[in-house]
């Protein structure tokens, strides 16, 4: 509790003792009056305070006016307990309510707290904290075990186990060493690092992902701004209602029914109608619900920028994805290898496999060459190349080489060298590269290197079908062999390929005209030039993009690592909190207006009041908490 | 010019009542105010001097807020 709130606390006590106390003296006119007006100024001197300079100020319809107006009202009508007890009712209700949201504030900042206190510097052979902000460019900062980087840099000395979680939601370590790049925000998990700063902490991926987050709650939603505007007409609404109630029955008992006007009962269900008013609960619960699904979207890793994102991301029906990094790892790898079992049957040692024999000759005789291909034929092999048996190594630009292995002549390379040697070949129609392997002048098998697909990624696109996708659509600047066989795997609807990048912009700027006004276009792609369709689409969603700056400024959603289930979840995550904003509005609304007929034809009384207040905005702000959760959703 | 201020606000509607008032200042270009991480984001119009306008931000919201405060 702060200190304000305690301070409060201690008045509803003394005020409760002294209104108990009250309540069993035989006092009666006058005395009573003084007496009960003790425990009324202790627990309501602000909130008569606060009426009064709200009406000086011009702003008569707040809480604080309407507080003043009904225990004021309820005392001249003589019901001085009365007066109290909803007075010290309503303090009860305020600071269970300043309570709860403050508690629910806190756990929220909480989740998101990766802000890094200090960081080590060595100073005489000393290690001494300084605050990372006065870390300059280019320092040697000390990261212990179990300490937080606190800023972006690389590594000059130490191994060490990282911990990415808090910037990913993924708890799959990562392992550093010596000249590796780490950036800010990352636990380290076991040994001591040396780290050269290449950042400002301001600059740091943590501090842009904090700014990012606590921004996020400026940009408003479509709920949100229309909760202020409907707060705007709602509240004077209700008190000329007030008035209303207050006056017109009984000039209509009086004049036209010949009845007593009861005047005291009528005034006394204006006020009942005014307390029930209050449009805090919807105020309150609902950018408290976006504040909640944002909080724990960013524990998964995903970053929305704002609450009118998080509402788009929930009205998704079309995905739009980039091929290359976003839905294949964007690396080329070998996919799959075709041995001539038989001829190779010949030549390999006995434990090897076919397979792996002719990875092995082709990338022996590659291994001279710095080509992307010949990285990923290393790559596959799994073991040290003895490039000692490697001599005569010719490189024929277009086609491949040709070299002496162990004294044999291999050629390694694309179709036209089989055909310039003149070797038969079996041709590979597999979508991808090819390369085919010659050993003596003999054909003995063909190597597919392709760019895979994540691993994720067909559950994926699976995932966002079962969570009411429309359509999947694929851009790629990728040939169309490719770009169709990805596409078949992975289960998209449509596939476009052969683009440059303006065809892509021209092609999402199509499918936004074709789509009905009320669902959402997603475009996905891994932030790296494709900055100008992820401004033009409804949301756009960086992928795999920690550390990379570009990304983070053009995306709406930034989806730390590169996995792209996380899509789903962020989904999944939106309509959750989305739903709990609408049980809110539904709730608050509902209860409220029942209450304010009740009040209006007397069957409810202050006490119904305070609770369809008070009580409605306790539950809305404890429902507004469930978004944070995303635990099940995972 | 943009610049983010810290706050305190007690309630979701008063922070809604500063953000308006602050907004219809003079030399504020645009303001949002966040109850949930309680600051107050203010865009200045052009040529605008930060302190002066902070001034007459903070009175205009003590106006629909007593208890609110800035820290500028």
């Amino acid at each position: 509790m702060t200190k304000k709130q305690k301070k409060v606390l201690i008045r509803i006590i003394v005020a409760f003792v002294l209104l108990i106390v009250l309540a069993f003296l035989p006092i009666e006119g006058w005395l009573s009056f003084v007496l009960y007006m003790i425990p009324y100024f202790i627990i309501g001197y602000d909130i008569l305070r606060k009426a009064v300079l709200g009406i000086v100020h011009g702003e008569v319809f707040d809480e604080n006016f309407l507080m003043a107006v009904a225990t004021v009202g309820a005392i001249c009508l003589g019901d001085y307990s009365e007066g109290v007890a909803v007075m010290l009712f309503y303090q009860i209700g305020e600071l269970f309510q300043s309570y709860a949201v403050g508690k629910s504030r806190k756990n929220i900042s909480a989740l998101m707290d990766i802000r890094p206190d200090y960081a080590n510097i060595e100073v005489d052979g000393k290690l001494e904290q300084v605050d990372p902000d006065e870390v300059e460019v280019g320092s040697i900062i000390i990261v212990q075990p179990g300490e937080k980087v606190p800023i972006d840099g690389k590594v000059i000395e130490g191994n060490s186990t990282l911990n990415t979680s808090a910037l990913t939601g993924e708890s799959v370590p990562r392992d550093v060493g010596v000249g590796d790049e780490i950036i800010s925000g990352c636990v380290n998990m076991s040994g001591l690092l040396k780290i050269q700063t290449s950042k400002a902490f301001g600059e740091s991926t943590v501090s842009k992902i904090l700014d990012l987050v606590e921004n996020s709650s400026m940009k408003k939603s479509r709920s949100e701004n229309f909760i202020s505007k409907f707060a705007k007409i709602y509240t004077p609404a209700v008190c000329y209602g007030a008035v209303a109630l207050a006056v017109l029955p009984p000039l209509v008992r009086m004049l036209f029914l010949n009845m007593e006007p009861a005047w005291s009962d009528w005034v006394f269900r204006a006020l009942t109608f005014l307390v029930i008013s209050c449009p805090c609960a919807l105020v309150i619960s609902i950018p408290m619900s976006f504040f909640g699904g944002i909080g724990g979207a960013s524990k998964c890793g995903i970053l929305v920028k704002g609450s009118n994102y998080l509402e788009a991301l929930s009205e998704t029906s079309y995905v739009v994805f980039d091929k290359t990094g976003t839905l294949t790892e964007g690396v080329f790898k070998v996919n799959k290898v075709f041995p001539e079992t038989e001829k190779i049957a010949v030549w390999k040692k006995q434990e090897e496999t076919a397979e792996e024999y002719l990875l092995t000759m082709a990338a022996l005789a590659e291994s001279y060459s710095s080509h992307p291909i010949s990285k990923s034929l290393k790559e596959a092999c799994q073991k040290e190349l003895d490039t000692t048996l490697v001599s005569d190594i010719e490189e024929i630009a277009g086609h491949g080489v040709t070299a002496k292995i162990d004294g044999r002549e291999v050629a390694v390379g694309n179709a036209k060298l089989m055909q310039k040697l003149r070797i038969p070949f079996v041709e590979c129609k597999e979508p991808g590269t090819i390369v085919y392997a010659a050993l003596e002048n003999e054909f003995i098998g063909s190597i597919l290197i392709a760019d895979v697909t994540k691993k994720n990624a067909k559950n994926a696109i699976a995932s966002l079908k079962q969570n009411g996708v429309k359509k999947t659509i694929m851009l790629t600047g990728d040939n169309k062999n490719v770009a169709e066989a990805v596409g078949k795997e992975l289960g998209l609807d449509e596939i476009h390929s052969e683009l440059l990048p303006a065809d892509k912009v021209s092609l999402v700027e199509k499918f936004l005209e074709e789509k009905d006004a009320k669902s959402k276009l997603a475009f996905v792609g891994d932030g790296i030039n494709d900055a100008p369709v992820l401004t033009r689409a409804d949301i756009g969603i960086a992928m795999g993009a920690m550390g990379s700056d570009a990304a983070i400024e053009a995306a709406d959603v930034v989806l730390m690592d590169d996995d792209p289930a996380k899509l789903a979840l962020a989904i999944r995550i939106s309509r959750k909190c989305l739903r709990i904003v609408y049980q809110n509005i539904v709730f608050a609304l509902v209860v409220k207006g029942l209450c304010l007929v009740l009040g209006a034809l007397g069957i409810a009384n202050m006490w119904a009041a305070i609770f369809a207040d008070v009580g409605v905005m306790v539950i809305a702000v404890l429902n507004a908490m469930r978004a944070l959760n995303t635990k099940k959703l995972v | 010019m943009n610049k983010t201020y810290k706050i305190e606000v007690d309630c979701a509607n008063c922070a809604a009542k500063m953000e308006e008032a602050a907004k219809n200042t003079e030399g504020v270009a645009n303001a949002t105010v966040s109850f949930m991480t309680q600051k107050m984001k203010v865009e200045f119009a052009e040529g605008a001097d930060e302190k002066a306008v902070m001034k007459s931000v903070l009175k205009a919201c003590k106006k629909v807020e007593p208890d609110c405060e800035i820290e500028f």
